[in-house]
């Protein structure tokens, strides 16, 4: 396999453990911001230097120089390839930015030593191609929230209850999965535990009370860091994709095409700004899933593009539900709020990240979602019309919230309510992502075409692989 | 500089002036520095001006060089060539398009020069601005779109300013359901004509006006379905067009609307973006060939729609709502003669019926002065004749109509009571199952927000 010309991946997965580590016992919470900055700002670099330096060899797959884990274990177990390229610094930017927009006066309740401990957890996930380790990770990435909502004496159960649930499908899915012959019915147990993991992980319709009640209790930021990125996403395209039967992905994108529907519902009546959002979430997220259904080159492009596109407009649109709500405290979406003016940047920040998540022409969300729609259509119809009904509601609900928010009579606040600037320089830098990649998106596609095209050709080897075994044994 | 070069300036120049200005007054306002009220205004007029000029050169050059297509091909905006997919910028301008672009420049010009007065000293003046710059590059990028995803965009962009415009003064919660309002319509409308897009796209491979309907200039041209294919994806095509020019049944948007500041009003709902369906109609011409029975559709659907607005328009008590029923009367019949296939005649009608409509919405907040000057003039109350329908139609007859006319149809009602109420109502229900089964699994309160209401709850907006 090719190598990086620096350990890219290496680092950018070791500076926020080790800030993590730097952390401990420091008792300034400015300086410990800062550091957070630090190692998150560095982390992002070593992401986007890894992109970089993978883009010019030109090759399907590369791994760290200098690799420690290949001469530990034998194996490599973070590999950059075509699919995870983009995601790794998507991913170190939306736990930099979480860490820049928040205020200096949440830095007391920020939990910003788990916010590195995640990073580093996301950033191994979407590195690590290896199974087992893509299996591990997954378990340990629910460790950071759990610890959170229990330092702060909040309800655990719900969150614990369904992330067990996930831990033990995974695990035993995969396990079955190496264990068994491909057509026998043990297979086909073993990949409907895999599928009812993922779809846990995902938040799909009925399990998915365990992000509605993260939200609810955790700091927004670690709820935002837990699930913007969407590494159930991952698990799927990583473990389910290659090898799954065919009923599998179609039971995903049935399931997920249920949830994108109901959450975009749900999204409409809620009145909780929390709420609100993680259904709004729910409901692009499952979207994505829907795509890797159609397993078309068109479809497959379009969901992967989709997923840099709702993690992107997403995280950028919590970000300024988050801001907002640093100041005025949980907020109610029963009332009209009247904030326009004396946050009139952030109301431009909420109405375009908002309108780049439910694919508005000219942002980055309108190729993914008019690709997702391109291979649906010819695969099923249905699932097409279900799709587009899914954004009609979700932008509704998006400006429905923007009137509750921003308008109303006006509001006289004792202290000045403007937007910071680490809050603006977070959110324009979204802001100037997603317009870009909405008015100049080719590179954008060209890089997730190759990595569709890759999953594809790898899914068909395996498969051709597994008829080649049936029609011996037979 | 040949003909082609001055063609392909002046086009840019066209798209360009909107662009720029929406860029400038938005980027000013994202970064926290809105311009003064004068640098807005004449930005604005700047832009305008040159649009106009450069596409009235337009007009000219075609005329002197019997040109009747010209074509601003800016390539691909997306393509993916191992699977023939492409997504192109495109730009024509034909004997639809020009007319169009020039009476938007015209009727966007003289609403800014009026808002730039009406609106002096407002609060949102500076927003006001940044969304009309969006109104406008929406209006141009519709206008002379040459594939149906640049008609998608700049369809869009118009819905998008046209809800923020209705709920302009945030201070009062009418205007801003209203606008509420008018996006769900819209997002309806919009839903049809994505579908219609992917539609052509599948059929015919492609979604460049050219392919679908044949390189010949407009209107005539071929389309490339077959007669059922045409009436599927002309219906599709039929909602989002009666989305967005308020047809019946969803005329109820249309007096809501006049809750924005008039030169909003005037310019978006009385003049160009409620003909905006009429135009998408004519723009795909051809697929009503293909289809007598979409011709039918579509005639019937005007008829019904320009019935109900001659009697809504008769009852209404404000100035607005009336104006904005007689526009919707209007707009119907232009659908009739559009079904009945009279394409110029229906150009003609959107021209002057915008320009007379436009007038009539600057003028009305001075109704009251205009009419006391007349009965000055006369010296006496104008004088109040029944009129020809009044004398011949039974009174009981009459009643019913007036109750019809006074509930604008009972639309609103009905679509509130038989969609709208059940969906939300469905969800409420799934929120309270939920709220009980994290209880459950909680052992205590899962939630700090109360339980969703069927009052007073967000969702009634829309209701």
């Amino acid at each position: 396999m090719t190598e990086l010309h620096l350990p890219w991946l290496q680092l950018a997965i070791a500076l926020p453990a080790l800030g993590a580590l730097s952390l401990i016992g420091l008792r300034n919470h400015a300086a410990t911001q800062r550091r957070t900055l630090l190692c998150s700002g560095l982390s992002l670099a070593c992401a986007a230097g890894a992109w970089l330096d993978f883009g010019s060899l030109h090759a399907i797959a590369a791994h760290d120089r200098w690799s420690i884990a290949s001469r530990l274990f034998g194996v490599e177990f973070f590999v950059i390839d075509e699919l995870n390229a983009p995601l790794l610094p998507m991913a170190a930017l939306i736990s930099f930015v979480t860490a820049l927009a928040t205020l200096r006066t949440k830095f007391r309740h920020y939990p910003f030593t788990i916010s590195l401990l995640s990073e580093t957890i996301l950033l191994a996930t979407l590195s690590c191609r290896h199974s087992w380790g893509i299996v591990a990770l997954l378990a340990i990435s629910v460790l950071p929230p759990l610890w959170e909502l229990h330092s702060r004496g909040k309800p655990m159960r719900v969150f614990a209850i369904h992330i067990s649930f996930f831990v033990t499908l995974l695990v035993a899915g995969w396990w079955l999965v190496e264990r068994t012959t491909p057509g026998t019915a043990s297979s086909s147990l073993a990949f409907g535990l895999l599928t009812a993991a993922v779809l846990l992980r995902c938040g799909a319709v009925p399990f998915h009370c365990w992000i509605t009640d993260l939200f609810e209790h955790a700091a927004f930021g670690t709820s935002l860091l837990f699930v913007t990125p969407m590494v159930g996403v991952y698990a799927a395209v990583r473990l389910l994709l290659p090898t799954a039967p065919d009923w599998a992905l179609q039971s995903l994108a049935l399931v997920s095409i249920v949830t994108a529907v109901y959450a975009a519902g749900m999204a409409l009546v809620q009145r909780d700004g929390r709420r609100f959002f993680c259904y709004l979430f729910l409901s692009h997220s499952s979207l994505v899933l829907v795509g890797l259904e159609s397993a078309t080159p068109i479809g497959l492009t379009g969901a992967l593009c989709l997923w840099i596109s709702v993690g992107l407009a997403l995280t950028g649109f919590g970000l300024t539900l988050r801001a907002i709500e640093s100041r005025t405290g949980r907020l109610s979406l029963s009332e009209f709020h009247g904030l326009y003016e004396h946050t009139p940047t952030l109301a431009a920040f909420f109405l375009i990240t908002g309108l780049a998540s439910i694919g508005f022409p000219g942002t980055i969300g309108f190729v993914g979602a008019e690709l997702l729609l391109e291979g649906a259509i010819g695969v099923h119809p249905w699932i097409c019309l279900l799709a587009v009904l899914t954004a009609a509601l979700n932008g509704i609900a998006v400006l429905q919230a923007y009137f509750r928010i921003f308008t109303g009579k006006r509001y006289f606040p004792t202290i000045s309510l403007r937007s910071r600037l680490p809050e603006r320089i977070a959110v324009l830098a979204l802001a100037a992502l997603l317009l870009g990649g909405g008015l100049f998106p080719q590179p954008g596609l060209t890089s997730r075409y190759r990595a569709a095209s890759e999953l594809i050709a790898a899914r068909l080897e395996r498969l051709g692989q597994r008829s080649a075994m049936r029609a011996a044994s037979d | 500089m040949n003909d082609e070069q001055l063609f392909q300036l002046l086009g840019t120049s066209v798209v360009a002036c909107p662009t720029l200005l929406l860029t400038v007054l938005g980027v000013s306002s994202l970064v926290g520095r809105p311009l003064r009220e004068r640098t807005a205004s004449r930005l604005t007029q700047g832009a305008v001006a040159t649009g106009l000029l450069a596409s009235i050169g337009i007009l000219v050059l075609m005329l002197i060089t019997d040109r009747r297509l010209v074509e601003l091909d800016m390539g691909h905006w997306l393509a993916l060539e191992k699977q023939h997919f492409h997504f192109t910028f495109k730009f024509v301008f034909d004997r639809l398009s020009v007319p169009f672009v020039i009476l938007s420049f015209a009727l966007c010009g003289v609403t800014g020069a009026f808002a730039s007065k009406y609106l002096h000293r407002e609060p949102g003046y500076g927003r006001f601005f940044v969304l009309y710059a969006m109104f406008l590059l929406g209006m141009v990028v519709t206008s002379l779109a040459g594939t149906i995803e640049t008609l998608f965009a700049g369809w869009e962009l118009v819905g998008l300013s046209s809800a923020l415009l209705v709920g302009f003064f945030h201070e009062r919660s009418a205007p801003v359901r209203n606008g509420l309002r008018v996006w769900t319509v819209y997002r309806v409308a919009d839903a049809a004509f994505l579908l219609a897009t992917l539609a052509l796209h599948h059929l015919a491979g492609g979604g460049d006006f050219g392919g679908l309907m044949g390189n010949s200039p407009w209107p005539a041209g071929h389309a490339a379905l077959t007669t059922n294919q045409a009436l599927f994806v002309g219906l599709l095509l039929l909602v989002a067009a009666a989305g967005k020019s308020a047809l019946v049944p969803f005329s109820g948007w249309l007096p809501r609307a006049m809750e924005g500041p008039t030169p909003s009003s005037a310019i978006f709902y009385g003049a160009l973006s409620v003909h905006l369906g009429a135009f998408l109609l004519l723009r795909f011409g051809p697929l009503l060939e293909a289809s007598t029975l979409l011709c039918v559709v579509v005639v019937a659907l005007g008829l019904v729609s320009a019935i109900f607005g001659a009697l809504a328009a008769r009852v209404q008590t404000d100035v607005k709502s009336a104006l904005a029923f007689a526009a919707l009367t209007q707009v119907s019949i232009i659908f009739v003669e559009i079904g009945c296939g009279l394409r110029y005649i229906a150009l003609i009608h959107i021209i002057g019926h915008a320009c007379l409509r436009t007038l009539q919405l600057l003028r009305a907040p001075t109704l009251l002065h205009d009419y006391h000057d007349l009965e000055n003039a006369i010296g006496g109350h104008l004088p109040q004749q029944a009129t020809f329908w009044q004398r011949i139609v039974p009174a009981a007859l009459r009643r019913q109509a007036f109750r019809l006319a006074f509930e604008r149809g009972f639309f609103d009602t009905l679509l509130g009571d038989y969609c709208v109420r059940p969906f939300l109502s469905f969800f409420r229900r799934c929120d309270a199952m939920e709220r009980r089964w994290t209880n459950f699994l909680a052992g205590q309160t899962s939630r700090n927000a109360a339980p969703l209401q069927a009052t007073g709850d967000v969702a009634d907006d829309i209701q």
